[in-house]
This record gives structure tokens, C-alpha cells and sequence, in this order.
């Protein structure tokens, strides 16, 4: 309610049309504050829909994944076979195959990845030509997973078994080679972007002092500007195998689907992800469906970690 | 009405733990020029920001002790209501980048939901800028966004925007500083005119700007209100030694 | 013999740098191969009937994708509606409250959550709308697309804010403005296209999304607007297609394909011409 004491005092003074209008300007003020109080909690609460939403993933997926904790227990991590139809669950070719994914992956992908940042970080950094090698990162990186799939199961998979003919293997062309070749094209950028952010914090003195020792560009990129990166490199590199673990449907697409551990790195395979992806909807025992669950839940772990990891390098890196 | 507008009785302010305005008592008289002036750090700006609150927005900042505005506490009324009553005019100018002049002007109105008819308004606006000697300068490009107005006349405009809010008391932070001499000058003769309307108090870290343009002076030392006179007393007879140092220069 | 070795450390700098520029430019080669792949591939198949039908059943020729590219919409609308209010009101929040301990684990919360992978995603929509509303439908799928957009908003939003001048939101307190006020009618409108750029990458981020939908919206062979309901979408479409053994099917894919590649590549463009009047590192 509006008081005298809200209303200026040289209005008090004056006519009484103008403390009419203060009167309500006050009463206004007062309709704001009631306004101002509830988006200030409003704000709130929004912030906490974050904390809400992580942590009910967590829960949700603990939740849903006990009944295979409970009937299976810890060796279904590594148990070897997997048959749904007799019961059998067994995790380990889904871990395997999405390690040995990753990793070649990461392997392919990593000599390009710091060609690219050394190049954008070092070489040239500013200019049309390396505009055009940024775009064509940034490219990399918004080409949808399923065009990938596509394209590899059009394009790569044809190549793959010609040359697994060549090489005596029997010829699917699907395959953890395959998978691992796509998925390679597609986290390079992550690494190459943080990793150029990461070359271009290298202090100019530090590069300034090897020049004036007569230091060659190669060898200031090699002693002064790696070693000074080593762990934003790192980071990206973590970066990038957070990624991989995560991708869904390329690896889908081109990888063979099969739930026998992988004797070669050509053979047929699946990955945590893609056996998810593949047989969540056909999985009509509790068991069988939370056995997926439980996948799901190793996936979110590690790469919570993983990225959490690769966070805390780069804070760390940037804040020194 | 009485001849104070603004009182001070033991008035604190904080950040965190750095006591930085210490025990400050002071009368501010109606319709005058108020300076407070002093070294960097010593309080002056900080104690200017509690008249209208903005002090306690800083988080970790805090405040205790007395400031009364006619009488009353604007300590326990809404922050909302002390600023209508109390404007303020920044070091650096800031009109509203995406507004017109126009809009700067009744930015008190419009961003608050105010509808006014437009004669109303147009009366607000020109009546403003006349105030602060702006009206003939900008009178035809009020639609225009102000920046192609320079520092001087953006400062003005800034003025205008307090202005327009028919405030009591409006509180000015360095208000030169950032402008170049002309603009300064300009600015400084607005003051002996806005004084007949409105009670100015001046933080200022230039001397010769505070023995030029105020009725009384402040001077603030290390967070304490060390002397407090008519300005033309305080320097040609400052009482502290303190002042007198300040004064003749011994620190700045 | 200094002179052999200088020549020799010269040599073996510049060979380091061709190498360097090779490694660097070769990622082009499979990027241009899958865009040049996708387009010749895709571009005869499209044209206004492929735009406008629906796919015919297996067998029959012709047909288009219009059920997708009606259900991409919806799904992604719906999604924005949700994630946008949320996400800048929480990008609000943090760049206000930046210090404080609460703030500290939304934030968290915020780069964990840009790291859950997509499928797992798709994982707790299913459980939390799927199962309690005993069916597939687009508001599920939604909701999932929604959770993935929510961090990228969130952290542009905030990173949008803090590059405010102080004195802006000053100049605006110091009128007597309530704060919602100095928010929506200051703060926003100068901070426009820095928070638009962030929507605009968040809604390209899940543009291409499939691994959310595979159980939430499911996939619809006919045209739908029902969100309560399955519905399709291009990333959907192009997955069970593309895994199919018919050939019209095959063909249905590749122009999705091209579809949903031009689609993205003009999401992130006009993103890029918007960064770039604003400047903000996303």
C-alpha cells in the first residue's frame, strides 16, 4: 500500500493532481517488486533444472540398471558371451569393441588433429587459407553421425572389403576397422580446435627466446610450443576419445552389429553404444533391457570423467 | 520543508571485511552543491553509492548506520523507491545503445512500463535537454541513436535521463573524468543551473573541480569524513591538517 | 661442418612443415569426398514430389520424405520452446551469480551435462516420457533434443552477459528499474545476437540428432502432427532407410540426406554471420 512517506516530499507541496500521480507510480513500484521477487526465484529455480536434470540421469540410470546388477553382478562386465535368447549376458565384447574403436580412432585421427592445430596455432594463423582450413573443420564437426553411417556404408565399406580381399580376410567390409576409420574422420576436430586455442597461448617470449638461439621454426615448434602444450594437447586428445566412446550411429551403420568378441580388427563387432542403439527396442526381458541400462550407465561414467578430466587440464592450463 | 535533505549518523560500508567507509555523520543541505573529494581509495566513491543504494548490489558489500532521506530510512524502504527519488550520473557515460535520444531521455518511463500520452512525453524530453543545454544540439535528430554524440554530450544526455525522472537529489561519480576540458566546462555550468531544482552531491577527484563548482565540500581521507565545510572556508582555511595536506598537494 | 648442420636442421624444419601442411589439408579430402558424394547422390532424387509425399510402401516407386521433414520441424520446435526460456533464464542466473556456491554446481551440472552421450539421453527420455505415457511420441523425442540443447544456451547465454559493460546494467538499477526489468528490456536487447547465435548453434547441434529419437519418437511412415503421437524425422529416416535392402528406400535416404546436409550447413552459416557481428567464443 502506498504511504505518504513514498511520495517525494516537494510532490507533498504540490498540487493535488500531482500526488494523485505519484500515488500511483508508488502503487506501481510496489506491483514490480512483487514482479522482481518472483523472476529473481524463477532464476533460481532455473539454474537448478541443471543440477536437477544430471542428477536425475544418474539416478534413472542406477535405478533401471539394478536388476541386472542384482541377477548378474559385477563379472557381467566381463563376461565373454552374449545371448539374450538363452539369458546370457556378458559385456565384454560391447567394451572391447568400443575401446578398440576409440582407440584406433584416436590412433587415425591424432597425427591429423595436431597437423591442423600446429598448422591454424603456428603457421598461419590469420589469413584466407587457414579461414579455409577452420571452416572446413567446422564442417567436419556439424556433419550429422547418420550422413557419416551413410556415406561410410555407401563409399568406405565397398573399399574396406576390396582391400580385406587383398588381404585374405574374409571380405564384410563391416567391421571394427571400418568403424574405426569413420569415426576417426569425425573427432578430428575436437582435438584440433583445442588444440590451436592451446598453441596460440603459448607466450611470444618464450618462442622469441629460441629464435634468438638460432633455434629452427621446427624446433621451437618442437621444444618450446609441444612441451608448453603438452597438457591442453592432452586435453583435446581427451576431448576427442570422449566423443568417440559416445557416437551412436555411424558406428551403427558400418560396423557389423555382432555380439561375438572381435578376433581381428577387421572382423564384425559392436560397441557399447551401437548394441544399445540396436537392440533397446527388441529387449522384452527386465533383465535383458536393464543389462542395456547398465551398458548405458558405464558409457555415462566414463565419459563424464573423461570430459570432466579434459575440463580440468584446460582450466588448469589456462589459469597458470 | 527542512533545509536537510540528506543525513548521515554513523554511517558504515564494507566489502567483506575491507572497512572502507568509516563512521561517516553529515548534513546535506537542500538545493546546493555537495563535493566530495579525496585520494583514490579513501571512501568517496563507495559512500556515494550507498545514498542510492547501488553499494549493496557489489556481492560481499555491506552496509550499517543511518542515511535518511527527508526523514526517513532508506535503508528500510525498497531500493526501487530511494532510486526514483535519487538519480545518478556515472564516470563513463552509458545512454542506452539501442535506444534513440528520445528514448534515452524517457528511459525512466519506458523501460519501466510507463505509458505516457505523447505530448507528455514530448514535453518530458525537450524540457530535459533544455536543462542540460542539449535541446538546440540535438533537437533534430532525436530518433537517431546517440552515438555519433560525443563524450561531453553523451555525459548530457545521461544527465537529461536523470533529469527526466524529476529526482530530489542526483549524485554525480567523476562525472568529468572521462570528458575532455570544453565538455567539462559545460558540464560544470550545468551544475549552478540544476542546483535551483535539485540538490547535486559531486564525488570528484580533482580539487580545483570541487573549489570551482560546490557550495560545500567533503573530504573524505582513508574512508573517514575528515572535514566537512563551506568550500570556500575549507580552502582557504582548511581546520584538519590532513586537508590542508591534500590541499596543498602532499598526496593525491 | 656448422654449416652441413645448420643446412641439415633447416632441412629437416622445412620438412616437418610440409609434412605439417599435408597432415593438415588431408582432412580436407574426406570431408569434400562425402559432401561432393552426398550431393550427386542425393540431388536426383529431389524435386517438389519428393518434397510433398510421404514414402510409399516397399515395392512401390516414388514417394518423398515430407512426413520427415514436417516431423523435424515440429520435434525441433517443440524442442527449442522447451530448452530456450530454461536455458537463457539459467544463463541469467550464472552470469549474475556468477561466485556463489550454488552457481558453482550449476555450472558443473552444465558442462556434465554437454558431455552425456546422445544415446543415453534417448535412454532417459524413454524411461521418464516413453514409459509413464505408455508409448512412443515427438514430445519425448523433444524433450531428449531438448536436455542436449540446454548447456550450449546456457553457457553462450552466460558468456553473452558477462561481456556486458557493468555500467549498463548500472545506468538501468540507477533509474529505479526492477531487475526483471534491466534484464529483458536492457541487458537482453543489447546482448540479442550474442544469445541468438547460441540458439542458432544449439538448434543445428540437434538438427542431425538420431540416436535421442531411436526410442522416443520412433519414426512415423505417415504425416503426423500429433506430438502425443510418433512422429518422423530426417536423421530417423535416414537410418532406417539407409540400413534397408530396397533400393526406393535407398534413394529415399540420399535425398534426406542432401536435405538434412544443406539444412545444417545453413543453420551453422547463419550461426557463423551472427558470431561474427558479436564476437563471443562459443
Amino acid at each position: 500500500m502506498a504511504t505518504r512517506s513514498d511520495i517525494p516530499l516537494r510532490v507533498i507541496h504540490s498540487s493535488p493532481e500531482a500526488i494523485l500521480k505519484a500515488k500511483k507510480r508508488v502503487r506501481l513500484s510496489f506491483r514490480q517488486i512483487r514482479t522482481e521477487n518472483i523472476f529473481n526465484k524463477t532464476l533460481l529455480i532455473m539454474g537448478l533444472v541443471m543440477i536437477v536434470l544430471v542428477l536425475g540421469i544418474l539416478i534413472t540410470l542406477i535405478v533401471q540398471s539394478l536388476p541386472s546388477i542384482k541377477a548378474l553382478g559385477l563379472k557381467y562386465l566381463w563376461g565373454r558371451t552374449w545371448n539374450p535368447v538363452e539369458d546370457v549376458y556378458g559385456a565384454w565384447p560391447f567394451l572391447l569393441g568400443t575401446l578398440l574403436t576409440s582407440f584406433l580412432a584416436l590412433i587415425i585421427s591424432v597425427p591429423f588433429s595436431i597437423a591442423v592445430a600446429v598448422f591454424l596455432g603456428e603457421y598461419h594463423v590469420n589469413g584466407w587459407i587457414p579461414n579455409f582450413l577452420k571452416n572446413a573443420v567446422e564442417l567436419i564437426a556439424a556433419v550429422p553421425s547418420v550422413i557419416y553411417g551413410f556415406w561410410g556404408l555407401a563409399v568406405l565399406v565397398p573399399m574396406v572389403r576390396t582391400l580385406e580381399g587383398h588381404l585374405g580376410v574374409s571380405p564384410l567390409g563391416v567391421g571394427i576397422f571400418s568403424s574405426s576409420l569413420i569415426l576417426a574422420i569425425m573427432i578430428i576436430p575436437y582435438a584440433a580446435s583445442l588444440g590451436r586455442s592451446m598453441i596460440t597461448l603459448v607466450p611470444s617470449h618464450l618462442k622469441e627466446a629460441a629464435y634468438g638461439l638460432g633455434a629452427t621454426r621446427w624446433e621451437v615448434i618442437r621444444s618450446v610450443i609441444l612441451p608448453y602444450t603438452k597438457s591442453g594437447l592432452f586435453a583435446g586428445i581427451l576431448l576427442s576419445l570422449g566423443r568417440a566412446l559416445g557416437e551412436t550411429m555411424a558406428v551403427t551403420m558400418v560396423i557389423g552389429n555382432s555380439s561375438a568378441i572381435p578376433k581381428s580388427i577387421f572382423a564384425p563387432g559392436n560397441t557399447m553404444a551401437s548394441v544399445i542403439a540396436n537392440e533397446f527396442t527388441e529387449a522384452d526381458k527386465p533383465v535383458y533391457l536393464s543389462a542395456l541400462i547398465e551398458l548405458g550407465l558405464v558409457l555415462f561414467l566414463v565419459t563424464v570423467v573423461i570430459n570432466m578430466i579434459g575440463k580440468r587440464v584446460i582450466d588448469r592450463f589456462t589459469n597458470d | 520543508m527542512e533545509s536537510t535533505i540528506i543525513k548521515s549518523r554513523n554511517f558504515n560500508a564494507s566489502f567483506g571485511s575491507n572497512h572502507v567507509v568509516k563512521n561517516v555523520n553529515i548534513d546535506i543541505p537542500r538545493n546546493q552543491i555537495i563535493a566530495v573529494m579525496g585520494p583514490s581509495g579513501c571512501g568517496k566513491t563507495t559512500y556515494l553509492r550507498c545514498i542510492n543504494r547501488m553499494h549493496e548490489l557489489i556481492p560481499g558489500a555491506s552496509s550499517n548506520g543511518e542515511m535518511l532521506l527527508n526523514g526517513e530510512d532508506i535503508y528500510k524502504m525498497h531500493p526501487i523507491f530511494v532510486r526514483l527519488k535519487i538519480g545518478m550520473v556515472f564516470q563513463r557515460p552509458n545512454p542506452f545503445p539501442n535506444l534513440s535520444i528520445y528514448d534515452n531521455v524517457i528511459a525512466g518511463y519506458k523501460l519501466n512500463g510507463i505509458k505516457l500520452p505523447k505530448p507528455e512525453k514530448d514535453r518530458i524530453v525537450e524540457h530535459s535537454l533544455t536543462r542540460v543545454a542539449l535541446w538546440n544540439e540535438v533537437k533534430d535528430s532525436l530518433n537517431k541513436k546517440g552515438s555519433f554524440l560525443s563524450g561531453g554530450q553523451q555525459q548530457r544526455l545521461c544527465i537529461a535521463r536523470a533529469v527526466a525522472m524529476e529526482p530530489e537529489v542526483i549524485l554525480f561519480d567523476e562525472p568529468t573524468s572521462a570528458l575532455d576540458p570544453i565538455s567539462t566546462s559545460t558540464v560544470e555550468e550545468l551544475f549552478h543551473e540544476l542546483k535551483a531544482n535539485y540538490t547535486l552531491i559531486v564525488v570528484t577527484h580533482n580539487m580545483q573541480q570541487a573549489a570551482r563548482v560546490s557550495d560545500k565540500t567533503a573530504f573524505f581521507f582513508l574512508g573517514e569524513l575528515v572535514e566537512y565545510d563551506e568550500t570556500k572556508t575549507m580552502f582557504t582555511n582548511p581546520k584538519d591538517n590532513r586537508t590542508q595536506n591534500y590541499i596543498t598537494g602532499r598526496f593525491s | 661442418m656448422q654449416a652441413k648442420s645448420v643446412k641439415y636442421r633447416l632441412g629437416k624444419s622445412y620438412g616437418f612443415q610440409l609434412l605439417t601442411y599435408l597432415l593438415a589439408f588431408a582432412i580436407v579430402v574426406p570431408l569434400l569426398a562425402i559432401l561432393f558424394y552426398i550431393v550427386r547422390a542425393g540431388i536426383t532424387r529431389i524435386n517438389w514430389h519428393f518434397l510433398v509425399n510421404i514414402p510409399k510402401p516397399v515395392g512401390e516407386s516414388g514417394g518423398g520424405i515430407a512426413n520427415a521433414i514436417l516431423g523435424s520441424i515440429i520435434i525441433i520446435a517443440v524442442a527449442s520452446i522447451i530448452a530456450i526460456p530454461i536455458g537463457i533464464m539459467a544463463g541469467i542466473y550464472l552470469s549474475e551469480n556468477g561466485k556463489s556456491r550454488l552457481a558453482y554446481w550449476v555450472r558443473l551440472s552444465t558442462d556434465i551435462l554437454q558431455g552425456v552421450p546422445s544415446i543415453v539421453i534417448g535412454i532417459i527420455a524413454y524411461f521418464w516420457l516413453v514409459k509413464p505415457l505408455r508409448g512412443f511420441s515427438a514430445l519425448s523425442g523433444s524433450v531428449a533434443l531438448a536436455i542436449m540443447m540446454l548447456p550450449i544456451i546456457v553457457r553462450s547465454t552466460e558468456e553473452t552477459l558477462k561481456l556486458l559493460p557493468d555500467t549498463l546494467k548500472e545506468a538501468a538499477l540507477a533509474l529505479g528499474m526492477p531487475f526483471h526489468r534491466v534484464i529483458f528490456k536492457v541487458i537482453v536487447p543489447v546482448g540479442f545476437s550474442g544469445i541468438l547465435s547460441g540458439i542458432m548453434l544449439s538448434i543445428a547441434r540437434i538438427t542431425g540428432e538420431t540416436a535421442p529419437l531411436l526410442f522416443t519418437a520412433f519414426g512415423n511412415p505417415y504425416l503426423s502432427v500429433n506430438i502425443a503421437k510418433p512422429m518422423q524425422s530426417l536423421p530417423l529416416l535416414i537410418f532406417n532407410y539407409a540400413t534397408s535392402p530396397y533400393t526406393d528406400w535407398l534413394n529415399l535416404a540420399w535425398g534426406a540426406s542432401l536435405i538434412l546436409l544443406f539444412w545444417v550447413l545453413f543453420l551453422n552459416i547463419l550461426t557463423k554471420l551472427l558470431t561474427r557481428k558479436w564476437k563471443v567464443q562459443l
